[in-house]
């Protein structure tokens, strides 16, 4: 983790991430064979956070962008770091072909089911009847469609081998999360083929509420549409 | 893999790819289009993966091709992708961001008839494309433009030398007839691809995680919250761009002596064609000349401009509705009339069709219609 000024708001998920995957990094020793990708969206800054090279892809296209590195550098950690707007939806296409080609490469997905850069609008997994500023009154099927469950449609994909849904609300899960980062980590220097972890996260800003608020608003309505826990694993 | 020169017949297409695993490219990334495809088969066929180590992936889009060039240019590995109209069309965000980040890169684009699908026959339609860039921005990319399949792998060692030379996206602007057509080639020895520690004394800014003994963490961004530092950053890759116009300017002359009176302006398979135009207005007794844009970007416009002071005026042929022949008029300075000759939407000029637009051309001159300086199409 480096000294720099905090440009997440109070109560945002990717603090947290950030610093798993720092301390992952640094426990498995990887600080000088890691080649990271951020993305488009409030983590565009990751790379001032953690020591490591880091590249910024443009909007949705982190999977492409990483696809060709691990295969020219085979021997690099190659991971990808996105949220929803950017890998469910703009990059959709980029995202699942990644994954069905089975890229030796590690995913991580931040889903706050809104989008946070630009002022919380629609995200491809905004929650049935959840107010956004596009679509003030709540999410209606005939209006806006339904959420895009991007982490189960991972799981039918043969070229994934770990595919795993976690949080950072509390201690118990940040330890299940780290565990999740570490593993998908592992598969890539191990080529077992994409790993997914998708954490669901809070946006407190977004979403309109406290810190606190947006945890217990998480559990309530976050878990029960996006269930915690392993999807698939195939290297166990 | 034998260390010799190889003379073969192939398809310009096919030479791109036996070019580039001899040149010791380290990946292609590429989809599937109308009139390149050959390029990825070739490849594909060839298998360098298990002779040099080059990576070839065919992607699922032009849009993931040129993210995977992106990011593969971030670590600063020697690769291309290849495509026609319609696909480069879908590249041109990525090729801003390329930019933007100042990535080695090679694209070659095999024209064909536009606009949306158009059609597959081959087209010069996408010289502004190609040359002014369809991405957001100020950026410029350096623009070879081959006339022959022997050119075309010329082109690809060229591009190779000068993408890390400069530090910016090098686009191969061939057009469908190219890349179809067969001729005699002299494939170039096999030349070993960089090592690891080679690429990390070359490309001392890449983001490959190597070398990092002796630098600092590098990150790849083109995005700057600070407009000051934003423009600072499009002023040096301004100089950058003006230097290479000083440096890199690249044409040929064909039949153009002190005597010249009319001068024909073409680039790729119009110059092949308008070779063929000239001889026969020679024949006849017209003092015509051409000259050939080796590189549309940076364009020859010193000597365009020299030659307008003494010549009648000037026939651009391209197999569009006329794109280069503003910059040729640019380039005159207004000192010579430029007037169009092509066809477009895959339609391709014959050699008479240049003739008889060259003898019209001529006529309106010599009745002086138009004074010297007109514009006109």
């Amino acid at each position: 983790m480096n000294e720099t000024p905090m440009h997440y708001c109070p109560g945002c998920s990717h603090g947290v991430v950030h610093k798993l995957v720092a301390e992952i990094i640094e426990e498995m020793g990887m600080e000088e064979d890691t080649i990271a990708i951020c993305p488009v969206g409030c983590a565009v800054f990751a790379y001032r956070y953690v020591d490591v090279d880091w590249i910024e892809a443009s909007h949705g296209r982190a999977p492409a962008c990483a696809s060709a590195i691990k295969r020219l550098w085979p021997n690099k950690l190659v991971f990808t770091y996105q949220g929803d707007g950017d890998m469910a939806c703009i990059g959709t296409g980029e995202t699942i072909h990644a994954l069905n080609r089975g890229e030796n490469i590690a995913m991580i997905f931040i889903n706050n089911a809104i989008y946070g850069m630009t002022g919380g609008q629609m995200a491809p997994t905004t929650l049935m009847g959840m107010k956004t500023a596009t679509c003030p009154y709540g999410r209606q099927a005939d209006l806006h469609g339904y959420p895009l469950h991007i982490t189960d449609l991972a799981v039918q994909l043969e070229g994934t081998c770990y595919v795993t849904r976690q949080a950072v609300n509390t201690v118990a899960n940040i330890r299940k999360a780290k565990k999740a980062i570490r593993q998908a980590f592992e598969n890539s220097m191990n080529k077992k083929g994409t790993s997914l972890v998708e954490i669901v996260s809070t946006c407190a800003s977004g979403w309109k509420m406290t810190p606190e608020q947006a945890n217990q608003w998480m559990v309530d309505n976050m878990f029960p549409y996006y269930p915690l826990g392993d999807l698939k694993n195939t290297v166990e | 893999m034998d260390n010799k020169k190889d003379i073969v017949l192939l398809k310009g297409n096919e030479v791109i790819a036996k070019a580039a695993i001899r040149y010791g490219y380290d990946g292609f990334f590429g989809y599937p289009i109308t009139p390149q495809s050959e390029v990825l088969e070739t490849l594909a066929a060839d298998k360098p993966w298990e002779t040099t180590g080059m990576v070839v992936l065919q992607a699922e889009s032009e849009l993931a091709s040129i993210n995977m060039l992106y990011g593969a240019g971030c670590t600063g590995k020697l690769v291309f992708t290849s495509s026609s109209s319609p696909g480069i069309a879908l590249m041109q965000e990525g090729l801003s961001y390329m930019a933007g980040n100042e990535l080695p890169g090679v694209i070659v684009s095999v024209g064909r008839g536009g606009p949306g699908l158009g059609t597959i026959q081959p087209g010069q339609a996408d010289y502004y494309q190609a040359v002014y860039g369809g991405g957001n921005g100020d950026y410029n990319t350096i623009v070879l433009a081959p006339n022959s399949v022997q050119e075309m792998c010329d082109c690809m060692g060229k591009a190779a030398e000068l993408t890390f030379k400069w530090r910016m996206p090098v686009i191969i602007l061939s057009d469908g007839v190219l890349g179809q057509m067969m001729e005699k080639v002299e494939l170039p020895p096999y030349r070993p691809r960089r090592t690891d520690e080679e690429i990390a004394k070359q490309c001392p800014w890449a983001t490959n995680g190597i070398g990092l003994k002796n630098r600092k963490y590098n990150f790849m961004s083109t995005l700057e919250l600070d407009p000051q530092v934003m423009e600072d950053r499009n002023q040096k890759m301004a100089a950058k761009y003006r230097q290479v116009e000083a440096e890199e300017v690249d044409y040929e002359l064909y039949r153009v002596d002190d005597d010249t009176e009319y001068l024909i302006v073409a680039y790729g398979i119009s110059s092949r064609i308008s070779m063929k135009a000239i001889d026969l207005l020679q024949e006849a007794g017209m003092k015509v000349g051409m000259l050939r844009p080796k590189t549309l970007w940076p364009f020859p416009n010193k000597i365009i401009s020299q030659l307008s002071e003494r010549i009648k005026s000037i026939l651009c042929v391209e197999q569009c509705e006329g794109q280069m022949i503003n910059d040729v008029r640019l380039a005159t300075e207004g000192q010579a009339t430029v007037f169009h000759s092509g066809r477009s939407g895959g339609m391709v000029s014959s050699p008479m069709e240049i003739v008889e637009d060259f003898k019209s051309m001529a006529r309106e001159r010599m009745s002086n219609k138009w004074p010297k300086g007109y514009w006109m199409k």
